[in-house]
């Protein structure tokens, strides 16, 4: 048996123990892994979602037992110090020796840290592992803690020092990025690119100096700020230094292996290096004069020298590695492909550029037009997959090659079907994953959805951008194979949402064994239709989330919104947002009783948290006995109608939108929907309660109400969509009546109606003609299920506390009175908050 | 925060050296769940009322540290009778204790027995 020692646990010194251990001939290896970080190998290219959760864990390539399990000897936290390559022998920091066959070198890189005056001071620190994260976080606590508004650098304004601002705001301090290049992302964006790129960071919030050398680094013990001139200087708490990689071959010089002139172990196109014993992979490697600090090369590499081991001597890498990226910074879009920048002596560039949008578009073509040669896009990179593939697989452009980027609306972005794609399209680049094992594994009944091509071909398990291309494709095929593709909701039910909905319409049933005996696979409900099937029971029977408790999700079971420490928080309705002085008192004498966390939320309410399981029915009691009602802040239900003060007081008032919008919001609370449902009335066109952006807006207009419907926040905002213009207010109740008990008989779980209006085949012409001209004949039976609703109302709260059986299940023991011991709160500013979870 | 979890041991049939006497039957949901306290443990108790089995695991889930697995809902994963978590809906087997959708560490499962319609858990100590 042959031995082969790692040295290096990083991406792709794991990449390499995964490939290897899934070759048949991995049995006749041993394999050793030195890593000299603490734990093992974890995802770099996400590192900046440790300062989101500080989950070290989630970020792993694998967990430790795995290594164990597939025979990999995995030493972490011992540095290889030695390679004698006559003997074929290692040492360790801990000068301990061991024999090799084979030596794979992944070391990986260091940051370069530039030789500036006084880079050694306290509170300058480099972005690469997460102890570096670790010291980080906990510099930063101790500034925050001494001074409300510290500022932290980010010295480098390319890839990494853009991650390491995300990182800066996530920490709570005000984010600067120092770059001495004129532009942001020098490597990846043109000029006008990157102009476009820090208008929009700027407006996030970051500050952005460019051309700027810093000359030293201020302070005495610790930092207090950068020079950069004699009279230019930047007062900073913090740095972060992200100014490029150096590659970690102080090891490879010390055996004599050859290196390149600035650094990096030379290799060939099998990876071997100038030892035959001794091969190098990822950002060590030398390959073409170049280093690749990309993943995805660095994944190529390491099958490479797999299969060079093995003895598959014919696969070596190509000549020409493609660099293309795409990636999302602080929320943008940015991606580019090919070759970005392309001389005008090889092609023309077709540019699109809107910075209103913060939106740029570069796509450069041969001079013939025929072929696309590569690109840049930031702000909105949707388009990126197909036009990499077009490019990689050179297929045919359209004759006017600006279709390509133009917006769709001006008969632009007609890209073709992925279906079109040939089979050899690498979809997939981190593994390396082709159109065609997709397709495969679906043909051959391997794998029956998305889920299932993922574990097969590990297709977007690595950066991930290629999971919306591979969904697309899995489903293209199924379409093409004649399959049905499922939107069953959860293994128990071979039924939709919709079908569902018919069926305990139809039979009437009352409970959710009676659905799940009747029409299920014979098992035995789960967390996704047991309260799917609640809300239907809500929505068809106007049930309360009382009725059958057990099938409800936890925030419903116990009618408030469960928080990070297992408390609950607490939101009473106030409607339009309206409220009396003595009600507000009330509030908040109730809030200082039971020591709740107060804060007004983005609906104009106010949230009460940190209250206990026990504590809820106590604190309900006394909220119900000022007059206040459930908010059902907690359930897939109305929240609010948010709303602007209107003609009542405004100067400018075109209407009533403080009475229309609690009328709408006491006509529509408590019913239960497929997702949250948000409201909002403004009085004038100035649009002061952000009506656009809710699930139903209301602007005043002269000669009556415009009606926009399909609005929301979230990940992906969207503006609501006129939909009915000066209509009065009976007719605003008509048609909302109607398009909310459509979209709650329709929509798919958990979907908002913005994605279900997007997605509902004829789009909003086709919702018209149903809610307005009544093209389905429905409109009459959507008002009366909409209006039994209404009338049927009960607040769900008022029922538990006037009921000793429901008020049991308030307790956090069955067999103590006792609280939940395990709750810890820390103080925040004047009031308090959960122990941050480690 | 890790040493909360190592109150909690899986107890195997033949180890119980205790069987604490929780509650009685109607003081659980059907197809739901409650919190015993035990000593200074806290224990998940569920009425798989569809099996006409009972479950036991420790409340604690092990993702973040809360104590909030009885208040998930229950079901069944092809088959193994499972509890999801309120928090972030990890799912565990109620019947070992392993977690179904991910590399958590596995839950400390318990006995439970029923007699005269009261719900006694066995401890091992």
């Amino acid at each position: 048996m042959k031995h082969i020692i790692v040295v290096g646990n990083g991406m792709v010194g794991y990449k390499f123990c995964e490939k290897l251990v899934a070759q048949e001939e991995s049995k006749n290896f041993k394999i050793t892994v030195f890593g000299e970080e603490p734990r093992p190998a974890y995802d770099r290219v996400h590192l900046s979602e440790f300062f989101e959760n500080q989950d070290a864990k989630a970020l792993e390539m694998a967990p430790s037992e795995w290594y164990a399990e597939n025979n990999i000897d995995l030493i972490t936290g011992e540095r290889v110090s030695d390679i004698n390559r006559t003997e074929k022998i290692i040492t360790t920091a801990r000068d301990r020796e061991f024999s090799y066959d084979y030596l794979i070198m992944a070391t990986g890189s260091v940051p370069f840290v530039p030789p500036i005056k006084g880079v050694e001071k306290e509170g300058v620190f480099v972005y690469r592992t997460i102890e570096d994260l670790e010291g980080m976080l906990a510099y930063a606590a101790k500034l925050k803690a001494e001074k409300p508004h510290a500022r932290a650098a980010v010295l480098g304004g390319g890839l990494l020092g853009l991650e390491a601002g995300k990182a800066v705001m996530d920490m709570g301090l005000e984010p600067h990025i120092v770059e001495f290049a004129p532009k942001l992302m020098p490597r990846q964006l043109d000029s006008r690119s990157s102009q476009v790129l820090k208008l929009k960071l700027e407006s996030i919030g970051l500050n952005i100096h460019l051309s700027k050398a810093t000359n030293q680094i201020l302070g005495d013990s610790a930092i207090t700020g950068m020079e950069f001139g004699e009279d230019d200087m930047l007062d900073v708490d913090m740095l972060i230094i992200s100014a490029g990689i150096r590659p970690r071959d102080e090891l490879a010089r010390s055996c004599g292996l050859d290196v390149g002139v600035r650094g990096g172990i030379i290799v060939d196109n099998t990876m071997k290096t100038s030892d035959d014993a001794i091969y190098a992979i990822g950002e060590i490697a030398l390959y073409n004069q170049m280093i690749y600090g990309l993943v995805a090369p660095g994944y190529d590499m390491a099958n490479i020298a797999v299969q060079q081991i093995i003895g598959n001597t014919e696969a070596v890498m190509p000549a020409d590695i493609d660099m293309s990226t795409k990636l999302k910074l602080i929320g943008v879009d940015v991606a580019s492909f090919g070759e970005p920048f392309m001389p005008a002596s090889k092609g023309h560039s077709i540019i699109f550029e809107n910075k209103t949008q913060y939106l740029y578009k570069r796509i450069n073509v041969s001079h013939d037009g025929k072929k696309l040669l590569g690109g840049i896009l930031v702000g909105d990179a949707a388009d990126y997959s197909m036009l990499h593939q077009v490019y990689l697989n050179g297929m045919k452009i359209p004759e006017d090659p600006s279709q390509l980027i133009l917006p769709a609306s001006s008969g632009g972005a007609i890209l073709g079907d992925v279906m079109d794609l040939p089979d050899e399209a690498q979809i997939c680049s981190c593994e390396s994953v082709t159109k065609g094992q997709i397709c495969g594994v679906i043909e051959s009944g391997e794998a029956t959805d998305v889920a299932g091509v993922v574990s097969c071909t590990k297709a977007g398990t690595g950066c991930g951008g290629c999971k919306p291309m591979v969904a697309d494709l899995t489903n293209a095929t199924l379409k093409s194979l004649g399959i049905e593709v499922k939107d069953s909701v959860c293994e128990h039910f071979d039924l939709n949402r919709q079908d569902l909905y018919k069926i305990i319409q139809v039979k009437e049933y009352k409970t959710f064994n009676e659905v799940l005996d009747n029409h299920g696979n014979g098992g035995h409900g789960c967390e996704l239709c047991k309260p799917l099937v609640a809300s239907l029971m809500a929505t068809i029977h106007a049930d309360t989330a009382n009725k059958e408790y057990a099938i409800q999700d936890s925030n419903d079971r116990f009618l408030a919104n469960i928080q990070r420490n297992g408390t609950y928080s607490v939101v009473p309705r106030v409607p339009g947002g309206e409220i009396t002085p003595d009600k507000l008192i009330a509030l908040g004498q109730i809030a200082k009783k039971y020591d709740l966390y107060t804060k007004v939320t983005g609906g104009v309410r106010i949230d009460l948290f940190g209250a206990t399981l026990n504590q809820l029915p106590l604190i309900w009691k006394e909220l119900i006995s000022h007059g206040f009602e459930s908010g059902h802040a907690y359930g897939k239900s109305l929240r609010t109608v948010k709303t602007c003060v209107g003609s009542t007081w405004c100067r400018y008032g075109m209407d009533e939108s403080v009475s229309f919008g609690i009328k709408l919001e006491n006509r529509y609370r408590g019913i239960r929907a497929p997702h949250k449902i948000k409201g909002g009335v403004s009085g004038c066109i100035r649009e002061c309660a952000e009506a656009r952006g809710k699930d139903f807006g209301l602007i005043a207009v002269e000669g009556g109400w415009n009606l926009y419907v399909g609005g929301n926040g979230g990940a992906n905002p969207r503006h609501a969509e006129l939909f009915a213009e000066q209509i009065d207010n009976d007719t605003v109740i008509k048609y909302l009546d109607r398009y909310l008990m459509f979209y709650m008989r329709t929509a798919k779980p958990l979907q908002r109606t913005a994605a279900w209006q997007e997605r509902l085949e004829g789009g909003l012409d086709y919702l018209k003609e149903v809610i307005i001209d009544d093209k389905l004949g429905i409109a009459e039976d959507l008002e009366n299920e909409m209006q039994t609703l209404v009338n049927k109302f009960e607040c769900e709260w008022t029922q538990a506390v006037n009921d000793p059986e429901m008020m049991k299940r308030f307790n956090h023991f069955v067999n103590s009175e006792e609280e939940d011991d395990n709750i810890v709160f820390v103080p925040m500013r004047d009031q308090k908050m959960p122990e941050p979870w480690v | 925060m890790e040493e909360i979890l190592e109150k909690y041991e899986a107890t195997k049939l033949e180890d119980v050296k205790v069987w604490f006497k929780a509650a009685t039957i109607n003081d659980f949901p059907k197809d739901g769940g409650a919190c015993v306290k035990y000593k200074d443990k806290q224990v998940a108790v569920f009425n798989f009322s569809r099996l006409g089995t009972w479950y036991a695991c420790q409340n604690l889930c092990p993702h973040k540290m809360e104590m909030v697995l009885s208040r998930g809902m229950i079901g069944d994963d092809k088959g193994i009778p499972k509890v999801a978590c309120p928090l972030h809906k990890k799912t565990f087997s109620l019947e070992n204790g392993k977690n179904l959708n991910g590399d958590l560490e596995a839950i400390a499962t318990y006995p439970v027995k029923i007699e005269d319609g009261t719900v006694y858990i066995g401890f091992s100590e």
